[in-house]
């Protein structure tokens, strides 16, 4: 394998990591408060869907009922996977804060919801069974060249990972390693993220404190889908594929999951992570049988892959992971 | 005395306003009326102790100044000003903190994150960490409390954790501090040294409130004390001019006369025999201190002392619930299973009844019928069982309706579920179950709590009628006057010992008053 065809891969990782690092991270936020939630695949999905059907609008020709923008309608698109994501992580808020019920039955009632209401609606408004009209370039996230790539691109070595690998991202890819760092920041250096922290450990020592637990878990939530929504945004309006198909988050909002426990729940871990899924994910893809010599692992064999690991991480074979320790139980003052 | 009080112009002459004031503070929960109309004063600078039972409302009260809990009704004042005190948030402002009997800690942060969690400067965490550390150090060596600022809270004793949240009140500049049972999951080393910290608070002029049950810890610290029975303050004293009888009979109280009629026991041969007892809870602290006693056919044999000093280990070990650490029971020659192999099952095939103290959470399950909890615990017996593991729904039907005629239990609806019923009720249904079983040896704690006074003489005559069928009773109650009434013989527990035996004819409230406060009135004569 030549070193051209090893940068190629990487790049792919980094595509394909993209929307699990921003699910995975949107996953942390929430249960580091607290709140159990295995809703992050429904809420990804409709928030690709929104993207891919407000973008699509957007950038539809007036006489077919669009707006007729020629650019930024993956701006809108992107405003509308947010606030879809939003709302649904809201309905998980209330069932699991508010009314104090099931996290786990309340996620897996978002998922239905997501997969069902999303073919609906795409099949009532674009008649394509499901799916969202392919997206013109004015309504999608394009690369982005950074600057000096070309003229460093006869360096040696560092010339072809920088315009290769570093280089020619859209925005979303870029966001979603910032959201890393952001992430670490804010829940280890700032006065909210210690709170956070907190009320997912003991809720009880943030109430006799002084601060509302009810409060503090929204938050948590609302950042929770902001970043499923921008994962979401991502499958529709950042990849080759431009646009919505039906159930197209794939079950990686749970590989997000997988790759959160795997992280025992701390940002630059959640990276690493991902990255190795999303690596897995662009071999399966670039190879689709892989010759061992002895033996050709088969292409079904590579594109399980990802979720084999899964289910391996999540059976604990990865060393013990303590999630934090009020997660899942809604807070009630004791009698 | 009276005094003017004029807050808005302090006067150097007028004496200092009580530190707290509560009046008439009364709370409900359902229909548990946890504290009733209290009215307590707490001078500036004392130590104020609260004694009063499990289940008194003494954590109640203080969760309610705390603003853990709003009172119904009542009014607060903090140093002579009306305090509303809606939440944590407002209690703190107002200078109160609180030592939680759980510890309100996270166990994954270090000890200087604990501290300032809710009590940070900005909204970045490094000045506030900075601040903290230097104030740490200057508490610890004010004040004997020295903690390692950076170490994770999970993994230090409970005693430092404690002074982890002694800590956490004085850093938010708190002028009185709340303990609620401080001792209860500490060493008597670590003990004396909280007492320490404690008088060195009160010299730098802080207030603290003391709740306990543990009377020794009343007369070694507090200045002066108040005694909570049943959600009502009963008294409040200066410590010096009282003694630890006095007030074991004010926690448990001088209610009417009970009397049962009962006809002299013919105590027959032994079948229960227990030797050197030894039970350790979860936090390693001896419950039971190598406990021996024996149980006769035909007795009533009471258990008095003040809740909390190892009675509810101890029916909880003969019980089958709780494993003991050492020791035997030997029961009709044979010994019986102490370990945590036991359970309540075989015990009672063994022939032992168990009326748990806590009937809503052992007794019963509060959301089944009551012909389901009649049968709950015997379920599997050939009576009660069909073909293939099935249950006979309809003999346990017939049972509870039988049962329900015989204890007079109200109304007589097996399909009612067993939380619609009084707590009279509730516990007839217990009992019911267990007698009816006919037991050798029948275990019964707190029979009459939170029953009323009808129950009660119903309850008593069922109890006194399995004596006088020849079965062994081991009846385990914080009521002096149910324990003087029932019983044949008395052992009196203090702190996981046998304090002393007597016959109840031969003795009076004021030495078994003595005996549950840990005098031995003999060896002080």
């Amino acid at each position: 394998m030549d070193f051209g065809s090893i940068l190629q891969i990487l790049d792919s990782a980094v595509r394909f990591s993209t929307p699990l690092l921003l699910a995975c991270l949107a996953g942390l936020w929430s249960e580091r408060s607290g709140i159990f939630d295995i809703g992050l695949e429904g809420k990804m999905l409709i928030g690709a869907f929104a993207a891919g059907a407000f973008s699509a609008i957007a950038t539809m020709p007036v006489y077919d009922g669009g707006w007729g923008w020629q650019t930024g309608g993956m701006w809108v698109g992107m405003v509308a996977a947010i606030i879809a994501s939003i709302l649904l992580a809201l309905i998980h808020g209330v069932a699991s804060i508010t009314l104090r019920g099931n996290q786990l039955i309340s996620g897996v009632a978002i998922n239905f919801f997501a997969a069902g209401i999303t073919v609906l609606l795409g099949a009532s408004w674009f008649r394509q069974g499901g799916d969202t009209p392919q997206l013109p370039a004015g309504g999608r996230f394009r690369p982005i060249e950074l600057p000096l790539s070309e003229t460093l691109s006869d360096v040696p070595v560092f010339g072809p990972i920088y315009q290769n690998l570093i280089s020619g991202h859209n925005l979303i890819i870029y966001f979603g390693f910032f959201a890393v760092l952001a992430t670490y920041w804010v829940l280890f250096r700032t006065r909210y993220g210690l709170r956070l922290r907190a009320v997912g450990e003991n809720p009880g020592a943030v109430d006799t404190a002084g601060i509302s637990v009810v409060k503090l878990r929204y938050s948590a939530i609302i950042i929770t889908g902001i970043l499923c929504g921008i994962a979401g945004a991502y499958l529709s309006l950042g990849t080759s594929a431009p646009g919505f198909g039906r159930d197209m988050t794939a079950g990686r909002g749970f590989i997000a999951l997988a790759a959160l426990i795997f992280a025992k729940w701390r940002p630059v871990p959640a990276m690493w992570a991902c990255l190795l899924f999303g690596l897995l994910e662009a071999i399966s893809t670039k190879y689709q049988s892989i010759d061992l010599g002895f033996m050709v692992l088969p292409g079904q064999f590579m594109q399980a892959l990802p979720y084999v690991m899964t289910v391996v991480i999540l059976a604990g074979f990865v060393g013990k992971a303590i999630p934090p320790k009020a997660g899942g139980e809604p807070y009630v003052k004791e009698r | 005395m009276t005094v003017t009080e004029n807050p808005g112009q302090p006067n150097a002459a007028a004496p200092t306003p009580p530190a707290i004031e509560l009046i008439g503070i009364s709370k409900a929960f359902g229909p548990v009326q946890a504290n009733k109309d209290i009215t307590m004063t707490v001078a500036k600078g004392a130590i104020h102790g609260i004694v009063g039972e499990n289940g008194a409302g003494k954590s109640t009260l203080m969760s309610i100044l705390y603003g853990f809990y709003k009172a119904d009704s009542g009014r607060v004042k903090i140093n002579g000003v009306e305090t509303e005190i809606t939440d944590s948030h407002a209690a703190i402002a107002a200078g109160i903190g609180m030592v939680h009997q759980h510890f309100m800690l996270v166990d994954t942060f270090t000890v200087l994150e604990n501290v300032i969690l809710g009590a940070e400067d900005g909204p970045m965490l490094k000045p506030s960490l900075a601040k903290a550390r230097k104030e740490l150090q200057r508490l610890a060596n004010e004040y004997e409390l020295d903690v390692d600022p950076d170490a994770i809270v999970g993994e230090i004793s409970v005693g430092f954790q404690q002074r982890v949240e002694i800590l956490k009140a004085l850093y938010r500049q708190a002028e009185i501090l709340i303990l609620d049972e401080p001792t209860g999951v500490l060493t008597p080393a670590e003990a004396d040294h909280l007492f320490r910290i404690l008088k060195n608070l009160k010299e730098q002029g802080k207030t603290i409130v003391l709740i306990t049950h543990k009377l020794r810890e009343i007369m070694d610290v507090t200045d002066t004390v108040s005694v909570m029975r049943r959600g009502e303050m009963t008294a409040t004293i200066e410590t010096a001019t009282t003694s630890p009888s006095k007030l074991a009979e004010a926690m448990v109280g001088r209610s009417v006369i009970m009397e049962v009629e009962k006809a002299p026991a013919t105590v027959g041969e032994t079948v229960m025999e227990i030797k050197n007892l030894v039970v350790k809870d979860g936090q390693g602290v001896e419950r039971l201190k190598n406990i021996s006693f024996s149980l006769k056919r035909g007795e009533v044999l009471g258990i008095a002392g003040v809740a909390g000093n190892g009675q509810t280990e101890l029916l909880e070990v003969l019980g089958g619930i709780r494993p003991a650490t050492s020791g035997e029971v030997i029961m009709k020659g044979d010994s019986i299973d102490l370990t945590i192999k036991a359970n309540a099952q075989k015990r009672r095939h063994r022939g032992i009844g168990h009326v748990p103290e806590d009937r809503h959470a052992r007794g019963l399950v509060m959301s089944f019928k009551t012909w389901e909890n009649t049968a709950l615990g015997y379920h599997n017996e050939p009576e009660f069982s069909k073909k293939f593991g099935m249950a006979n729904q309809k003999a346990m039907l017939a049972d509870a309706q039988g049962k329900m005629e015989r204890f007079d239990i109200r109304p007589p609806n097996p399909q009612l579920v067993a939380s619609s019923f009084s707590g009279g009720n509730q516990q007839k249904i217990v009992l019911a179950r267990e007698i009816e079983r006919n037991p050798e040896v029948l275990l019964i704690g707190q029979p009459t709590r939170g029953v009323d006074i009808g129950a009660i003489e119903f309850i008593h005559q069922q109890i006194v009628k399995l004596r006088d069928a020849g079965k062994a009773i081991l009846l385990i109650s914080v009521e002096l006057d149910e324990i003087q009434a029932l019983s044949d013989r008395i052992l009196v527990m203090f702190d996981g010992i046998i304090q002393g035996e007597r016959l109840p004819e031969n003795t009076d409230k004021n030495e078994l008053g003595l005996l549950m406060a840990g005098v031995d009135p003999e060896a002080e004569a």
